[in-house]
C-alpha cells in the first residue's frame, strides 16, 4: 500500500511550484471531513487517557514483554535484511552492465506484488515437515522425520525472512532512484578529486542516498509493524496478534484500543523519521544537468557476482514462492475454481472498486478545496488525513469499530426504549464500516496524486479559460480532467490493488459471511489447506503485479535523460 | 618550453559519430587557455578527454610530460591529479563548505588540511560562508567553493567547464577577471571552456577557437581578433562586414570603399580577388570627413552606438561611435577608415 508514496515522490520531482490563486481561511467542509477521517486515530489515542483495566495486569504479567520484544526483534531483523537485499543491488544495476541487468532492474521489484502472508503460506507449504523439500531430504538420506535438523519456518526468524523478502523493494526503489539521479556529475567530480569507484560509493553516493534509504527503511518498518497475516500464521506474538487476541480472546475492547495506541506510538516514530528524511531529500539535489549515464561493463567473475547479488532477492522473494503456488494451483484448480471462487472474486472486486472510486472522489474534492481556497490550515488538515497509510490496518479497524458499535448500540437502545423497534447493528455490521476503514488507510494515494496533478496545472490555465468564458465546472471537465486522467486512473488502480491485498482490517470488519480473496486465503491457510489457498493467493499476486509495472514505468519516465 | 598539457592529433568518436578530429596544442606552465566555440562544437568533449572521462580513438594527451591517454594506454581519472569545475558546480549537497573544499585532500595530515583550507578560504573570500551548506549559497559563492575544491589538491591542471554559465550576465566578466588573478596567484595551468567571447578575452592568455570538432585556431586573444586565420574564426570572433577587393601589392588592397593600406599577413598575387574584413572599430566617425554614409540602423550600447551605415555604392559597413554622437536614421555622417590589421581572405565567390 505504501506503493502510493513512490508515485507521489516521483510525480513531485516533476512538479513546478504552484502559486495559489487566493488565500483564505479554513473551509468548514474540510474541517468536517478531516474530523470524520480522524475518528479512528482519535479513538485509539484517546483510549490512553482511560483507566487501564484488570486485563492489563494480565497483559503486563504475561505477554506484553513478548509483544514488545518480538516486535522489536522483527524490526531489527527486517530492517537489517531488507537493507542488505536492496542497497547493493540498487547500486549495481545503476552503475554497471552485466548479464540480464536491464531486466533485473525492474524484475527485482516483483516481490512487492506479494503480500507477506502469502509468501509465508507458500514457503510453509514447501518447507514444513510434510513439504517437498524435507521429503526430498528424507528420500536422499534415508533419515526419519525427526532425525535431522531443519530450520523451523514458523518462527521469529521465519517471519523476519518472509517480511524482508517482500518489503526490501521499498528501499531498493528509492535507493535506485537517488543513485540514478545523483550519479553522473557528482560521481565524476569525486573522481577528479581522487576517488575510485568504491570510495565514490562510500564517500558520496551512499551518504547522498541516505535520506532516501531512510525513507524506504521507515516504510519497511511501518509495514513490518502493520503485518498481521505472517506473524499470526507463524505463531509469533507481536503487537498486531496481541491486539487480535485481546479483542477477540479476552473480549476487552478498551485494552485492545490501548494496545493499539502503544503500537501507534511506535509507528509515529518511524513516520517522523520518514517525514524528516523526505525534507532532507530536497536539499540533496545535486545538479540540474544530466549527462547520459554510461554504465561500466562487468565481465567474468565480477559480472557473475553482480548477477548473483541482484538475482538472489528476486529468486527467493518471487520466483520460488510463485513456483510453489502455481504448482499447488495446477494440482487442484478444478476443485477450487467454482461458484464460490467467483463469489470471492466478485466480492473483492466490488469492494476494491467502490473504495477506489470513493477515495478518488474524496481526494478530488479535497484537492479542489485546497486549490481554490488555499490556507495553511487547509493544507495541514489534508496532510493530516493523508497520514492514514502509516496506521496499521488492525489499529484502524479497532478505531473504527469502537465508535460505530457504540453508536449502533445507543441508537438501538433508544429506538427500543421509545418506539419498541430494533435497529440492530445499523453501521458496524455492514460494508460501510469496512469501506470507511479502507478509505482512512488508503486515501493517501489519491490525495497525493490529485495534489501533484493539480499542482502541475498552473493557475494561468484556469485564468485563460475564464477569460474565454468557461465556467468552473467546464474548466474542470474539459481542461483539468483530460490532463489528470492518466494519473487519476493510476492512483485508482493502486487503491484497487491495495484493497484487494488488505487482510487484518477486512478480517475484523467484514460483515458476517462476507468473504474476500484475502480473507479466504487466510482462512484456508489457517485450516492447513495450503494447496487450496494457492488459487486465491495467486489471484491477489497477479493483481499485485499491476502496480509494480506501473511504478517501474513511472520511475523510468521521471529518470533524468529519459527519452 | 615545458608544457603542462600536450595534445597530439587527438580524435574522438562516440558510437561511430566523430566528435573531435585531429586536435593538437600545447599549454605552458602557468598559462590560462580558453576553448571557445558555439555549443555542440566539441569543446566540452575535449575537456573530458583531458580529464579522462572519454577514451581516445587516436592521438595522445600528456600532462606534465606523462602520457595520460592514447588508444593503448589509459590512466584513470582519479590518478591524474587534475582539478575540474563543472558547469553547475555540483557541490556535494550533504557536506558544508569546509568538507566540500577538503574532499580531495582528506588523506593529508590534519594540520596540512587545515593549512590548505584556510589558504583557499582566504583566497576566495569565503570566510563568512565556511559553515554553510551548498543550498544556502548564492551561485557566485557556489562557484568559488567549486573552484576552491578543485584547487585544494594542487592539481597539475585545472579544467573549467563553462564556469560562468550559471551566473548572472552582469557578474560574469568581473568574476572572470577576478578568477584570472586568483589562478595566476596560485600558478596553475588552466583550460576553460566557454561559448562567450568576452569571458574568453577577459580570462585567457591563449584562446582555441573550435568548430565542428576541429580546432580552428590557437592564438592570443589579440591575434585572434585582428588576425583570424579562417573565415569561420573571423565570423565567430567579434563583429564586422566583408568587403570585396583586389590585391594591388603586399600593403595595398583596392576595395569598393577605396584603397586600404595595411599589413597583409599572407602572400597574395597582385590582381587576386579577396574579401576584406572590416571591423566596427576600423571605421571611425569624423564630422569633418568628406567620405559620408547614411545611418541605416543604430544600436545603443551605453558608451557607444553601433551604427550600420550605407555607402553611396550600396555597401553596408558597421561603425562603433561614442554615444554622444547621436545621429538620426537616414542622416549622412562623415567617416574615415583606421585599419591597422588587414584581414584578407581569398574570395571564393558566392
Amino acid at each position: 500500500m505504501i506503493l502510493s508514496n513512490f508515485s507521489y515522490y516521483f510525480q513531485k520531482k516533476l512538479n513546478l511550484k504552484y502559486s495559489s490563486l487566493k488565500k483564505s481561511g479554513p473551509s468548514l467542509v474540510l474541517v468536517l471531513i478531516s474530523l470524520f477521517f480522524c475518528i479512528p486515530v482519535f479513538i485509539i489515542s484517546g483510549s490512553l487517557f482511560l483507566p487501564f483495566e484488570g486485563v492489563w495486569v494480565h497483559l503486563v504479567d504475561t505477554v506484553l514483554t513478548d509483544y514488545m520484544l518480538n516486535s522489536f526483534l522483527l524490526l531489527i531483523g527486517v530492517g537489517f535484511f531488507s537493507l542488505l537485499l536492496s542497497v547493493i543491488p540498487a547500486w549495481l544495476v545503476t552503475m554497471y552492465k552485466f548479464p540480464a541487468s536491464n531486466w533485473l532492474q525492474w524484475a527485482i521489484l516483483l516481490p512487492m506484488a506479494m503480500p507477506a502472508y502469502i509468501i509465508a503460506y507458500s514457503y510453509t507449504g514447501a518447507l514444513d515437515a510434510a513439504g517437498p523439500v524435507q521429503a526430498t531430504i528424507r528420500d536422499l538420506t534415508g533419515l526419519g522425520y525427526s532425525e535431522y535438523w531443519f530450520p523451523e519456518i514458523r518462527s521469529l526468524g521465519g517471519a523476519i525472512t518472509m517480511l524482508s523478502l517482500v518489503l526490501y523493494p521499498y528501499i531498493y526503489l528509492l535507493a535506485r532512484a537517488t543513485f540514478a539521479e545523483q550519479s553522473v556529475c557528482v560521481l565524476e567530480v569525486s573522481r577528479t578529486l581522487g576517488c575510485n569507484t568504491m570510495s565514490a560509493f562510500r564517500r558520496v553516493a551512499l551518504p547522498l542516498a541516505r535520506p532516501a534509504i531512510i525513507v524506504g527503511l521507515s516504510l519497511v518498518l511501518m509495514e513490518t509493524l502493520a503485518d498481521y497475516g505472517t506473524v499470526q500464521y507463524f505463531g509469533v506474538s507481536a503487537f498486531t496478534t496481541g491486539i487480535f487476541k485481546t479483542w477477540f480472546g479476552m473480549d476487552s475492547s478498551l485494552a485492545a484500543a490501548q494496545l493499539s495506541a502503544l503500537l501507534l506510538l511506535f509507528v509515529f516514530v518511524f513516520l517522523f523519521l520518514e517525514r524528516r528524511s523526505r525534507k532532507l531529500l530536497a536539499f540533496h539535489h545535486t545538479s540540474n544537468r544530466y549527462s547520459p549515464l554510461l554504465k561500466q561493463e562487468l565481465r567474468g567473475i565480477r559480472a557473475f557476482f553482480a548477477f548473483f547479488v541482484c538475482f538472489t532477492p528476486l529468486l527467493f522473494g518471487f520466483i520460488i514462492p510463485i513456483g510453489f503456488l502455481v504448482g499447488h494451483a495446477i494440482e487442484i484448480y478444478s476443485g477450487t475454481i467454482d461458484y464460490s471462487f467467483i463469489r470471492l472474486l466478485s466480492n473483492s472486486i466490488l469492494l476494491a472498486l467502490i473504495t477506489s472510486f470513493l477515495a478518488l472522489f474524496v481526494a478530488l474534492f479535497l484537492g479542489y478545496i485546497n486549490r481554490n481556497n488555499f490556507s495553511f490550515i487547509n493544507k495541514f488538515l489534508i496532510r493530516f488525513i493523508s497520514l492514514g497509510y502509516a496506521v496499521p490496518g488492525t489499529v484502524i479497524a479497532i478505531g473504527v469499530l469502537i465508535p460505530f458499535a457504540w453508536f449502533d448500540n445507543r441508537l438501538d437502545n433508544f429506538l427500543l426504549a421509545n418506539f419498541n423497534v430494533s435497529s440492530g447493528l445499523l453501521i458496524s455490521g455492514t460494508l460501510f464500516i469496512l469501506i470507511f476503514a479502507y478509505l482512512v488507510r488508503f486515501i493517501t494515494i489519491p490525495i497525493n496524486t490529485v495534489e501533484a496533478a493539480l499542482e502541475k496545472i498552473k493557475p494561468g490555465i484556469d485564468e485563460v479559460a475564464k477569460t474565454n468564458g468557461m465556467s468552473h465546472f467546464n474548466i474542470m471537465r474539459k481542461i483539468h480532467m483530460p490532463i489528470m486522467k492518466g494519473s487519476l486512473l493510476t492512483c485508482s488502480l493502486l487503491v484497487f490493488v491495495d484493497v484487494l491485498k488488505e487482510l487484518p482490517a477486512t478480517l475484523i470488519l467484514r460483515p458476517f459471511n462476507f468473504n474476500t480473496l484475502a480473507v479466504r486465503t487466510f482462512e484456508l491457510a489457517n485450516e492447513e489447506r495450503l494447496a487450496d489457498a494457492a488459487v486465491p493467493a495467486l489471484a491477489i499476486v497477479v493483481a499485485g503485479i499491476i502496480p509494480v509495472i506501473m511504478i517501474s514505468n513511472s520511475i523510468s519516465r521521471s529518470r533524468p535523460g529519459y527519452e | 618550453m615545458n608544457n603542462s598539457i600536450e595534445i597530439k592529433e587527438l580524435s574522438l568518436s562516440i558510437e561511430g559519430r566523430s566528435i573531435l578530429e585531429n586536435i593538437s596544442f600545447g599549454l605552458g606552465e602557468i598559462e590560462i587557455a580558453c576553448l571557445l566555440g558555439p555549443s555542440g562544437c566539441g569543446k566540452t568533449s575535449l575537456l573530458r578527454c583531458i580529464a579522462g572521462f572519454e577514451k581516445l580513438n587516436h592521438g595522445e594527451v600528456s600532462i606534465k610530460g606523462v602520457i595520460m591517454n592514447n588508444p593503448n594506454h589509459y590512466i584513470p581519472v582519479e590518478q591524474r591529479n587534475i582539478g575540474m569545475v563543472f558547469q553547475d558546480y555540483v557541490l556535494f549537497p550533504h557536506m558544508d563548505v569546509r568538507k566540500n573544499i577538503t574532499f580531495g585532500i582528506a588523506d593529508l595530515k590534519p594540520f596540512r588540511i587545515k593549512e590548505r583550507l584556510d589558504e583557499l578560504i582566504e583566497l576566495f573570500g569565503l570566510e563568512a560562508h565556511a559553515d554553510k551548506y551548498p543550498h544556502q549559497l548564492s551561485g557566485g559563492q557556489q562557484q568559488r567553493v567549486a573552484l576552491a575544491r578543485a584547487m585544494a589538491p594542487r592539481p597539475r591542471v585545472l579544467l573549467l567547464d563553462e564556469p560562468f554559465a550559471s551566473l548572472d550576465i552582469e557578474l560574469r566578466e568581473s568574476l572572470a577577471r577576478e578568477l584570472r588573478s586568483i589562478l595566476k596567484q596560485d600558478s596553475v595551468a588552466t583550460i576553460m571552456v566557454t561559448h562567450n567571447q568576452l569571458e574568453a578575452f577577459a580570462m585567457a592568455d591563449i584562446i582555441g577557437v573550435m568548430a565542428n570538432g576541429k580546432l580552428m585556431q590557437w592564438d592570443t586573444p589579440f591575434d585572434l581578433y585582428h588576425e583570424p586565420k579562417t573565415l569561420d574564426v573571423a565570423n565567430f570572433i567579434g563583429e564586422g562586414t566583408f568587403v570585396k577587393g583586389e590585391i594591388i601589392n603586399q600593403t595595398d588592397v583596392k576595395t569598393d570603399i577605396g584603397n586600404i593600406k595595411g599589413h597583409i599577413p599572407h602572400n597574395y598575387d597582385s590582381g587576386e580577388k579577396v574579401q576584406v574584413l572590416i571591423r566596427p572599430d576600423d571605421i571611425l566617425h569624423d564630422d569633418d570627413s568628406k567620405l559620408t554614409a547614411l545611418v541605416k540602423e543604430k544600436e545603443f550600447r551605453g558608451p557607444q552606438f553601433l551604427y550600420t551605415l550605407e555607402m553611396k555604392n550600396g555597401l553596408f559597413l558597421q561603425s562603433l561611435v561614442p554615444s554622444h554622437h547621436d545621429h538620426a536614421i537616414n542622416e549622412p555622417i562623415g567617416i574615415k577608415m583606421a585599419i591597422d590589421h588587414l584581414v584578407v581572405f581569398p574570395d571564393i565567390g558566392e
